[in-house]
């Protein structure tokens, strides 16, 4: 499929162009999902996306399926709805780092927990954007942001980890500099019956990029293509040689119980009396 | 159905009447977290709602259930969630999405003594004005206060209709004494009671806007997975359902959002009047409050004291119509509530000052009892003879 078939087909083409600053990779994020959704051939008025607040949580409104853009944080909480109310729709939660990890990280961990069949795209761009550049819970130790004048002191998280240890059942890391190899990371997660959860590392050049020596978009793309190790790779490596570098790829997989299909199986069934 | 399809007598508390309610008005999710005193609305809401194909999930926080509520409510089901003080207060800004995103939901809020974690198991009626104005910005508000369990069913139903009937978030709001008093009662027969859903829309998807007004005002809203393709945002939008980022868009999408109520508001606002057109003292009173006025009442004309009782049902849009209609025969107004003074505002403005509106206020986590609105009304008839 073209671009150009793809942005007709998926886009709200009216919608565009979109709100992103030049060099952001929200939009490469996007063409991915879209991209990925193409792949896995999902039903288009099946899917629903939804979206915290953000800079990466407008990206629903560019995108032609039904699409809901919800409070701060909150995504997850309203996408857990959606599927328990109807199981049969196709749920993609699309979130920032701020979004998911800081306002919104209870919501995570528990969507984690309990296996629902989510998949969650998160843009990472270390960064809260929309607010103009305040440090996030995955800005790197040591980053400047407006709100970290003289660097930042609190450690981040490795959310990838984090959703593992809560009970998400497919994780995966890519970045933006790695586009094919993302799409194929969403189109797993798509397929998997379960927790899935994709972080996407991308570059915010306007506000984490400034503050913190990266001159351009190319840049940080440059910091990707050489700081990010494939899974594969990475098992052949030295601790010394990994330091600093971050793993991507599949980081994990498991199947498991998926929460929608055991409400029916056990509760629905045992309430009608239809088993003990 | 677990719905009893025949009258028949029960014993049940009010939250027990709020669970019927919610199934016979057609509830299919509730999203909840636990919290004294309404935690019952939940657990049986676990037990029930699986058994007719519905779904129950208990959240990780008051927060997501509010979302999940929401997220329920878009993919067709109608949805429910139940709460108290602090709870409600945690989710008031969803409260405010729904409003302005227009998506039917019920909140039950069983008042508990506050601020913040105040006396859990003691009653109050202290989030009269949050219930009104609990969210930020201008928005609409429907709230109703059951006096009795066998109302606590019937305002549960009629809840739900309204807020699929609006399109808007609708706030059950009892208090303590209502929710865990158990009372005789005899629930109507299914063919009895009146169900309403939403309207969905009837143009093809191309030629659909998602927020384009009815004739009521509400605009028509189908569910997520029906091929409509639609937006959701709690940013200000138009009809097409998009973020415009104009002022004006703004002034026309929230005056709509109040005057789709405001037109409704003749029938929404409810009060009961009982002894009241000939009293010379006027006690107002609303939910366990006016079951002490009731007795009040009538233990007062016994003493030769003519007392009468004006019952707000609805908080909110709030029964002016019915202080109006006693402002001019009374001598004086008596508002008792189980805070230091909220209803009264509302009294007073309606009450114009025609005549002297008093308060009777308890916040020492005791009823207000018949002796307290008795003993006020003797020492009122004493000043305004």
């Amino acid at each position: 499929m073209s671009v150009k078939e793809l942005v007709e087909r998926y886009c709200r083409t009216s919608k565009l162009p979109h709100i992103w600053c030049p060099g952001c990779g929200n939009g490469i994020i996007m063409g991915a999902v879209m991209r990925a959704l193409d792949k896995a051939d999902i039903d288009q008025d099946k899917t629903v996306i939804v979206s915290g607040i953000g800079c990466s949580s407008r990206a629903p409104g560019y995108m032609n399926f039904d699409t809901l853009h919800t409070t701060h944080g909150r995504a997850l909480a309203y996408a857990t709805g959606v599927k328990m109310a109807n199981p049969d729709l196709n749920v993609v939660v699309l979130t920032g780092d701020g979004d998911c990890s800081a306002i919104g990280g209870n919501h995570l961990i528990h969507a984690a927990r309990r296996n629902i069949n989510l998949t969650v795209v998160v843009f990472n761009n270390s960064i809260y954007g929309m607010t103009g550049g305040q440090y996030s819970p995955l800005t790197p130790t040591h980053s400047y942001a407006t709100t970290a004048p003289y660097g930042s002191i609190d450690r981040n998280f490795d959310l990838c980890k984090l959703v593992q240890a809560a009970g998400g059942t497919y994780v995966a890391r890519g970045t933006t500099y790695h586009t094919r190899q993302l799409v194929d990371q969403i189109v797993a997660g798509l397929g998997h019956n379960g927790f899935s959860f994709i972080e996407v590392i991308t570059q915010c050049p306007m506000y984490f990029g400034r503050k913190n020596k990266f001159p351009s978009a190319v840049d940080m793309l440059k910091w990707q293509q050489e700081h990010a190790v494939p899974v594969k790779a990475a098992a052949k490596m030295t601790s010394e040689q990994l330091a600093g570098k971050f793993l991507i790829g599949e980081l994990y997989h498991e199947e498991a119980p998926e929460y929608t299909a055991v409400y029916e199986k056990e509760v629905i069934a045992k309430a009608r009396g239809e088993v003990k | 159905m677990p719905v009893p399809t025949e009258r028949k007598a029960q014993l049940l508390s009010g939250n027990e009447a709020c669970v019927q309610g919610a199934i016979a008005a057609g509830v299919r999710f509730f999203a909840g977290y636990p919290i004294t005193p309404s935690t019952e609305i939940a657990e049986g809401l676990a037990v029930e709602l699986p058994k007719i194909g519905g779904k129950f999930i208990q959240m990780e926080d008051e927060i997501a259930s509010m979302g999940a509520v929401i997220g329920a409510s878009l993919a067709g089901l109608k949805s429910m969630t139940a709460t108290s003080g602090p709870g409600f207060s945690l989710k008031q800004e969803n409260i405010g999405f729904a409003a302005l995103t227009e998506i039917p939901c019920v909140i039950v809020n069983v008042q508990r003594y506050g601020p913040s974690t105040g006396l859990p198991t003691s009653p109050a009626q202290g989030d009269i004005m949050q219930a009104r104005w609990g969210t930020h910005g201008d928005h609409p508000a429907i709230a109703l206060m059951p006096a009795s369990v066998r109302e606590a069913f019937d305002l549960t139903v009629q809840a739900v209709n309204l807020s699929e009937e609006l399109r808007t978030p609708v706030i059950l709001l009892m208090d303590e004494v209502v929710g865990h008093m158990r009372e005789r009662v005899e629930l109507p027969a299914t063919d009895e009671i009146t169900v309403v859903n939403r309207v969905k829309p009837t143009e093809d998807p191309e030629h659909f806007l998602p927020y384009k007004p009815g004739p009521n005002l509400v605009p028509p809203m189908p569910a997520f997975g029906d091929g409509y393709r639609f937006h959701v945002t709690g940013l200000v939008h138009n009809e097409t359902g998009f973020p415009s980022g104009k002022g004006k868009d703004g002034n026309i999408l929230v005056r709509r959002l109040l005057a789709k109520i405001e037109q409704r508001q003749p029938s929404i606002a409810q009060a009961e009047l009982y002894q009241a057109d000939d009293a010379d003292i006027v006690i107002v009173a609303a939910g366990s409050v006016a079951r002490s006025a009731r007795a009040a009442v009538k233990e007062a004309r016994a003493q030769g004291l003519k007392l009468g009782l004006v019952r707000p049902i609805t908080a909110w849009p709030f029964p002016a119509e019915a202080i109006n209609s006693v402002a001019t025969t009374a001598k004086a107004m008596i508002v008792a509530e189980m805070n230091l003074g909220q209803m009264i505002i509302e009294v007073e403005r309606a009450a114009c000052g025609r005549v002297p509106v008093i308060g009777l206020n308890r916040i020492d986590a005791e009823l207000i009892t018949p002796q307290d609105i008795i003993a006020r009304a003797q020492e009122v008839t004493k000043n305004v003879r």
